[in-house]
């Protein structure tokens, strides 16, 4: 019943970090209103990242232990992570269309962002293609794994890679100084997602549970 | 030599043997690499200025894709003769295993790599003997790379009856670094520029075949289990 | 060497090992009965260390299974279904192979001397490509004497082979056991292993449904006990 009441604290925040998006923080003078999609962007690829840093502590916590209750914890981390991921991806890119004229634009971030999809769409589609649980559990984890320790170079490699072509473009906030209702929107959203995530995260995890149970 | 590094060198001993008497797969590799080159020239069209221009990626483009197929037989040998179990159950540190068939691997890339570099100077009048020693290094440090990642998800795929369409699914978005770094380092080699001028690029490239090299040793023993 | 307690082993809904028990004690043989299918041969992967059991407790030469399987791997040997043979490697190469690989001394001599002791010895050069079932079974034995497995595990290793090659293996087992290893035998063949065997064990339905002394039990009686327990009453010929 934790989760429900997550769950509806999620919504809460969520409402509240709409309300905020559109109500309280400013119009930005260059971009128009389209720029009050970052308030959706930037929250949702930090829940991405939570999520893979919660995929590699299952798998290490897998291997470690053999305890199916850490593989649970990743399967139920790279879903949402790989929802979230999407989100960021889609959201960038519709911020992309009126701002540069192009669905896609080989941004750094963007880049990465996509890589990263990639990395655990590619985990989830191994996850569904091992029936044996424990075979399952250790290939995953391994995948997992190096898709964690992979990220700050992927990060790097795709950043230099675009300096060397454009200089990078600015899918964030503006630069420091951030104006406060700026920050306040971003957080109350942020904290709105990491909600959301945290939800999800309980019930796939009793889900999976409940699957294992029934199996064996 | 410790017993360590005996079994690595047992791996590598027995793949070089049997592959040089089943004569499968590096004759294949050698003349996919061959094709590789006739359909990068009929994609590109007969403008030599283009595949000039485009000729650090394609190169790469040539080593994935040889890559590609080379990895995802890593352990095709030990299926196909029944003696994955064998290996399962041998005592001691598994990643001497891993070591030993990263080895082999590095092998094969070598000499499809060198076979590609050769069919590309033949084919497109091209000289890449002042540059030789740099691009050596790029090519060292990028097929380690390769290597490394694709002889661990050769392992977690070998057993699995979907191989061919995971691995490359698994393999691809994971080297995205390593392709990265390679192409443009091996752009500023092919420009004259000295290595130094790649430098960054490189240093990349050790971190992460360092961090793949760590993965793969810590974690093979739980690929090779069942 | 073996202590199995309530082994079990479930692919989704479908148990192959639902409850099993198992004591085998130092030097001593077993022969593990059952129809094909019944889960001999999961049971015999998971006491090697090759499979992990559902639930239950295993202790293996005296090392936790399931904690320390590294441990166990090191005591026991296994001849299984595949014969862990290199088509393209010559006998001996296969040998040298496995026994730098399991740690062995692995002079030429020694492998040598293996090969002959399992009559090998004039295709020692030869490519295993071309060998027989039955050679390749051989040649898995000689691999088995050049370690020092306190326990072999043996699947089937009577299959396919005629009358002087199953004479042989039971020399050679009983000879494994004279040296002091333990043996477990699974086959669905009751008069295989007859000799061998100090104990005799019936997996049906995923358990064990009979475990006596080979000395208790008749041929005869263990022919109907067989058919009963393994084929359903009122099978008994």
């Amino acid at each position: 019943m934790a989760a429900r009441a997550l769950g509806w604290l999620a919504v809460l925040a969520l409402v509240a970090g709409l309300g905020a998006a559109f109500g309280y923080a400013p119009r930005e003078a260059v971009q128009g209103n389209v720029q009050r999609i970052m308030y959706l962007h930037v929250p949702a690829v930090l829940t991405a990242y939570l999520a893979f840093a919660l995929v590699f502590v299952g798998s290490v916590g897998y291997l470690l232990t053999r305890r199916a209750g850490w593989d649970r914890l990743a399967l139920a981390a790279a879903e949402p992570g790989v929802l979230f991921t999407g989100i960021t991806i889609a959201s960038g890119s519709i911020w992309g269309k009126p701002t540069w004229g192009t669905w896609w634009t080989w941004d750094a971030r963007l880049t990465s962002t996509a890589v990263l999809f990639l990395v655990y769409v590619g985990y989830l589609l191994l996850r569904g293609m091992v029936d044996e649980p424990d075979r399952r559990a250790r290939a995953s984890a391994v995948v997992g794994i190096l898709g964690a320790a992979n990220i700050p170079i992927v990060h790097f490699s795709v950043k230099w890679w675009r300096a060397l072509h454009q200089p990078s473009t600015i899918l964030g906030p503006e630069p420091s100084p951030i104006a406060a209702p700026i920050a306040t929107t971003l957080l109350i959203n942020w904290i709105a997602f990491t909600l959301l995530f945290a939800y999800l995260l309980a019930e796939r995890m009793e889900i999976a549970r409940l699957e294992d149970t029934h199996a064996g | 030599m410790s017993a360590y590094v005996r079994r690595a060198w047992m791996m590598v001993w027995k793949d070089v043997l049997t592959e040089r008497r089943s004569k499968e797969s590096l004759n294949a590799l050698v003349f996919f690499s061959l094709l590789l080159l006739f359909v990068f020239q009929f994609a590109l069209g007969p403008e030599r200025a283009r595949v000039e221009a485009a000729l650090p990626g394609l190169l790469w483009l040539g080593f994935i894709l040889s890559g590609l197929l080379a990895f995802g037989r890593t352990f095709l040998v030990e299926r196909e003769n029944d003696c994955w179990e064998g290996l399962v159950l041998t005592p001691g540190d598994k990643s001497a295993i891993y070591l030993g068939k990263l080895a082999g691997n590095v092998l094969v890339m070598i000499v499809v790599e060198v076979v590609l570099l050769v069919l590309f100077a033949v084919f497109f009048g091209l000289d890449f003997t002042p540059v030789l020693p740099a691009l050596a290094a790029v090519l060292a440090l990028g097929t380690l790379g390769l290597a490394s990642v694709g002889t661990l998800f050769g392992a977690i795929t070998a057993q699995m009856r979907a191989r061919e369409l995971l691995f490359p699914v698994l393999l691809l978005p994971a080297v995205v670094p390593v392709l990265l770094a390679s192409v443009s380092a091996t752009q500023t080699v092919l420009a004259g520029e000295p290595l130094a001028d790649a430098a960054a690029w490189l240093k990349l490239l050790a971190a992460a075949d360092l961090v793949y090299l760590v993965v793969g040793v810590l974690t093979f023993e739980f690929v090779l289990e069942g | 060497m073996i202590q199995a307690e309530h082994l079990r082993k479930t692919y989704g809904p479908t148990a192959v090992l639902d409850d099993v028990s198992l004591e085998l004690g130092t030097g001593q043989g077993l022969t593990l009965l059952g129809p094909n299918g019944t889960g001999k041969t999961t049971l015999l992967r998971i006491v090697a260390t090759l499979l992990r059991p559902t639930s239950g407790s295993l202790r293996v030469a005296g090392a936790d299974a399931l904690k320390e399987p590294e441990a166990v791997r090191g005591a026991i040997d296994m001849v299984g279904h595949g014969s862990w043979v290199y088509e393209d490697l010559s006998a001996l190469e296969n040998l040298r192979f496995w026994a730098v690989m399991g740690g062995h001394d692995a002079g030429e001599a020694r492998l040598r001397a293996a090969l002959e002791e399992v009559e090998l010895d004039a295709w020692a050069d030869r490519r295993a490509r071309t060998f027989s079932a039955g050679m390749k079974r051989r040649l898995a034995l000689a691999r088995v004497l050049l370690g020092r497995a306190r326990l072999l595990l043996l699947d089937e290793p009577f299959t396919g082979l005629d009358r002087a090659g199953r004479k042989w293996l039971g020399e050679f087992l009983l000879s494994f056991k004279a040296r002091g290893g333990a043996l477990v035998v699974a086959t669905h063949s009751f008069d295989a292993g007859a000799g061998v065997a100090d104990r005799v064990a019936i997996l049906a339905g995923g358990r064990i449904v009979l475990d006596r002394p080979a000395a208790a039990l008749g041929l005869e009686d263990l022919r109907r006990l067989y058919d009963e327990l393994a084929m359903g009453p009122g099978t008994a010929s």
